[in-house]
């Protein structure tokens, strides 16, 4: 076992793991923040995405002990309390979701794209920059509309967003 | 049309938990002294089994159990149900095979289940699977459902010598043989309807519980319908009486049909579960997954379609080869039959229709419905025939279309199905106007100026859903009803709960249900929740598949609230003081007809629990009311898809340009969320045409089992879709509504590939149509011309 050590959406949190798990499953099962999920196990699907030292990466593919010091953010780190990040709101109001599994790695891969392409995306940028997210539902119409719509009210937050990373 | 009523685009009320990372789905769950399973699988897809040695991983520190099939054999445990009879021709009934949870003397496809670990931990359970022993006599694999009728292949059940399931036929042979002799022209096809596999986003799951102090089950599981599950688990399988299991389908992430069937892993949790004392829970990875998820469509066609010399259709006949694959799943022998050839007369007016269809086992996954379910199979025999006929007779396909559109309902078709109602035509206009179709040549001719080709391609869909009257599929061999129930429990207060049997796993039930009960009770959406997915809260249901949980589900709501509201009459009679007959219920109010007195819904839910102005002997007291309700008829939502593409003969790579959808789907509750699953149903159907195709190699060997290998459709392969509807009110369901979950995938393929072969000017693509089948094709389009 290897002790491990982090900031987990503001809260610092230290665990001894098996040397082989997962940052999906040490924030899953060690945490219980079941809100990152995880669809292929490859690096492919994207449901798994997190933010580590404010960048967005597959959960699924990063060993816990490799994020040793690092600040990560999860989905339900991503609200003000109960303010809804932009993001999250651009989702709801868009109807960029349907069954829900691959959203949380949806909408944080977006505010991703957001903080390193700006706020003024146009539907080709988001659909490349989508690649690494698979939904099977929405056939990604209403996701491109949230993420721009999203992306846009993130102007004037965009800069705190990172700031509180 | 009020705010939160029928009609409006009310925001889904279930999307706050799950954009904030508060979804629970099964996996999601973790039970007091949960123990994890996982199962050894087969890697032949086709081997006796002579032996098991699992003496070490039983000594693995950590590990619980382990279990095989002869331990499912010892207690009794019986096997997996397909639960619709089919006979053949000849009146003989479907040879199903044997189908143990844990493998029997004998595994048929890679991934079938040959032993399962408990453990403390999945890490202990992987690592002790790998120390047991099975030794394999490998037999001849049959993958290919051509080789597999053959004499002499690999048996793969005994019951089914020449792995013949069933030899099916549907229609009139004489009348068809007639209409072809009398045809001026003849159009014939060949088409292979690709195997997909349907990959919901959360795999499957399950956790199996035991309370030996109640001697009761618990199974949390990623079920399309939990009460089916419980059936089948206890009526079938034998795992538990139906009142001593209790099924739990949280949140599910998305089905596309592959969650409603009853698999081996969750019948060996909830059976593991009392053997550990412990809860056992098991969830698959993506590659379990594409192992062993049941796959859909997997069609080898004929058709031929006869027409006269004005271009009028006579006749159509079809025979099919359907992949079952190694066993059949729970629903896998309706889907290539009666959810198939009903729907071959499409939207035309086509007097005789004749299909046979042979069901294959292959040493391959089983095969079930998938989003669609027979009907995109269907769909993309007639679209295509009708799409070639035309071109081969030089008539406009659109117009040829319209030219042998049924436009007289109600309208008997010679394959079962009396449709209802539509305006096919209003559907095809408003899509030529909206893809702006007049202008084709002109892009045409711009997109070959930049080297490049473009196609534009017809799918004029029907499909039946709303499954279905109970009396009606119990004639063609269900093992089930196909009814839905809702209880509707009113508080004291006023709140309202709606219980169904409906399951919501993507389609936003949690909204639109509450919308028809806001618009029937005048109440605020806030004060109603729907509540489904549990056996212990929700009393039966059949669950969600087949796009039937408007139509079927909604109208059950509704049968229930309109007995609140009778009731609700009563109460405010003794109330009001006044005669029944006087009381009438408008926009949440209970009055008496031509005065000024009256209560609102919540006043007088209040007085029937109170119940101080009745006497308990004229009138019970309580509001709650549940209603059962099974349809008249199928449902027919219909209309027309147009694809557009572009395509780069240098690279085979097709772009889809342009997509108009004009559904009819009836009344609709929602529009936001029906126009969300015609654009994910769109892309599943585009994923098939263009990029997904599970793919065994001779062996047996499952050589697309992740998503490195298969090929999802992603934000960058899709356009954004112009999507419009047109409403003819579906007349068998007090709703008026017809259905839309399915359309999408069912209208798509042969849309993309009437696109593709418009471009191409010839008929030799396959699904899916990659950029290396595309090239191919493009390079023979290019001989072609220049030979010309």
């Amino acid at each position: 076992m290897t002790t491990v050590t982090m900031t987990v959406n503001g809260k610092s949190v230290t665990a001894n793991v098996d040397p082989r798990t997962l940052l999906a499953q040490f924030v899953r099962e060690n945490l219980r923040l079941t809100g990152t999920h995880v669809g292929c196990d490859t690096s492919q699907c994207g449901a798994c995405v997190v933010h580590v030292d404010g960048r967005a990466v597959k959960s699924c593919t990063v060993l816990a002990v490799s994020c040793d010091g690092a600040s990560v953010t999860t989905i339900e780190g991503l609200a003000n309390g109960a303010e809804l990040h932009p993001m999250q709101a651009a989702f709801r109001e868009h109807h960029g979701l349907q069954c829900g599994f691959c959203t949380p790695g949806m909408i944080m891969s977006a505010v991703d794209i957001v903080n390193r392409k700006g706020h003024d995306l146009d539907e080709h940028t988001i659909r490349e920059e989508l690649e690494g997210n698979i939904c099977r539902c929405t056939g990604y119409h209403n996701i491109v509309k949230a993420v721009e719509a999203g992306a846009k009210a993130m102007g004037g937050t965009v800069a705190a967003g990172i700031a509180a990373e | 049309m009020t705010a939160t009523g029928i009609g409006a685009p009310v925001r889904r009320r279930e999307d706050f938990r799950f954009i904030t990372g508060q979804g629970r789905y099964t996996d999601d769950i973790e039970r007091p002294g949960q123990t994890y399973a996982y199962f050894l699988r087969s890697p032949h897809a086709h081997a006796a089994i002579r032996s098991i040695d699992a003496a070490a991983a039983r000594a693995t520190p950590g590990v619980l159990a382990v279990l095989t099939g002869d331990d499912l054999a010892a207690d009794g445990v019986g096997g997996l149900i397909c639960g619709w009879m089919i006979h053949s021709k000849d009146g003989t009934p479907m040879k199903a095979g044997a189908h143990p949870a844990l493998a029997q003397g004998k595994v048929r496809y890679v991934g079938d289940h040959v032993a399962v670990v408990v453990a403390e931990t999945l890490a202990i359970a992987k690592d002790a699977a790998e120390k047991i022993v099975v030794d394999y006599q490998v037999l001849a694999p049959v993958v290919d459902m051509n080789a597999a009728v053959k004499k002499g292949a690999p048996v793969i059940h005994d019951v089914a010598p020449d792995n013949v399931v069933y030899d099916w036929h549907l229609g009139d042979k004489a009348a068809a043989d007639a209409a072809f002799a009398k045809a001026k022209h003849v159009t014939k096809i060949d088409l292979v309807n690709n195997r997909l596999v349907p990959n919901p986003m959360e795999t499957r799951a399950a956790i199996g519980e035991y309370d030996g102090g109640s001697e009761s089950f618990t199974l949390y599981t990623t079920s399309q319908n939990p009460h089916v599950a419980r059936l089948v688990l206890s009526a079938f399988i034998g795992i538990a009486p139906e009142h001593k299991l209790r099924v739990i389908a949280p949140d599910v992430g998305g089905g596309f049909g592959s969650k409603i069937f009853i698999y081996a892993e969750e019948t060996v949790c909830v059976w593991a579960a009392k053997k550990v004392g412990r809860p056992v829970k098991w969830t698959s990875d993506r590659t379990e997954a594409f192992l062993s998820d049941a796959h859909g469509r997997d069609h080898i066609t004929h058709a031929e379609l006869a027409l006269d010399d004005k271009g009028r259709m006579l006749g159509l006949r079809v025979k099919t080869k359907a992949n079952l694959g190694a066993y059949l799943s729970t629903f896998s022998s309706c889907v290539p039959t009666y959810l198939y050839a009903p729907l071959l007369s499409g939207q035309y007016d086509i007097p005789a229709i004749y299909c046979e269809v042979e069901g294959v086992y292959t040493n391959t996954a089983p095969v079930d419905a998938y989003r669609g379910a027979g009907r995109p199979e269907a769909t993309f025999v007639v679209e295509r025939i009708v799409e070639v006929a035309a071109r081969e007779i030089g008539q406009d396909p659109a117009a040829f279309r319209k030219k042998n559109f049924i436009r007289k309902f109600p309208h008997q078709t010679p394959v079962i199905m009396a449709y209802d109602t539509g305006d096919y035509a209003a559907s095809l206009d408003k899509a030529l106007e909206l893809i702006d179709y007049k202008n084709i040549g002109r892009r045409k001719r711009e997109s070959a100026r930049k080297g490049k080709m473009r196609g534009i391609g017809f799918s004029a869909y029907i499909e039946a859903c709303g499954i279905a009257p109970s009396a009606a599929v119990g004639s063609l061999g269900a093992g089930v009803g196909l009814w839905e129930s809702a209880e509707v429990r009113v508080n004291p207060v006023g709140t309202v709960e709606v219980l169904t049997g409906s399951h919501s796993h993507g389609q936003g039930h949690e909204t639109t249900f509450a919308q028809l009960v806001c618009d029937r009770l005048g109440i605020p959406i806030d004060q109603v929740s729907i509540v489904h997915g549990d056996t212990d809260k929700v009393q039966f249901g059949m669950g969600t598949y087949g796009s039937r949980s408007g139509a079927v589900g909604m109208s059950a709501i509704a049968k229930a609230l309109d007995k609140v509201i009778a009731k609700g009459k009563k109460v405010a009679a003794y109330a009001l003081e006044a005669s029944e007959a006087d009381i009438e219920f408008k926009d949440g109010r209970f009055g008496v007809a031509g005065t000024d007195k009256s209560l609102a819904f919540g006043e007088v839910a209040l007085q029937a629990y109170i119940a101080h102005k009745f006497s308990g002997q004229d009138l019970e007291p309580g509001l709650k009311e549940g209603a059962f309700y099974d349809p008249t008829n199928f449902t027919f939502p219909s209309g027309v898809h147009v694809c557009e593409v572009e395509i780069d003969p240098d690279t085979g790579v097709t772009r889809v340009d342009r997509w108009v959808a004009v559904d009819d789907f009836g009344v609709i509750i929602n529009p936001m969320i029906v126009e969300g699953q015609v654009h994910g149903g769109i892309a599943q159907g585009v994923g098939q045409a263009l990029l997904e195709g599970a793919h065994y190699d001779a062996s047996g060997q499952l050589v697309t089992a992740s998503y490195m290998d298969y090929c999802m459709p992603r934000a960058d392969d899709l356009p954004s879709f112009k999507v419009d509807h047109t409403t003819t009110p579906c007349p068998s369901n007090p709703l008026g509504i017809k259905g839309c979950g399915e359309a999408g995938a069912i209208a798509a393929p042969p849309a993309v590939i009437n696109a593709i072969t418009d471009a191409l000017g010839h008929e030799d693509v396959t699904m899916p149509a990659t950029p290396q089948v595309v090239w191919r094709a493009a390079r023979k389009a290019a001989f072609r011309t220049a030979a010309e």
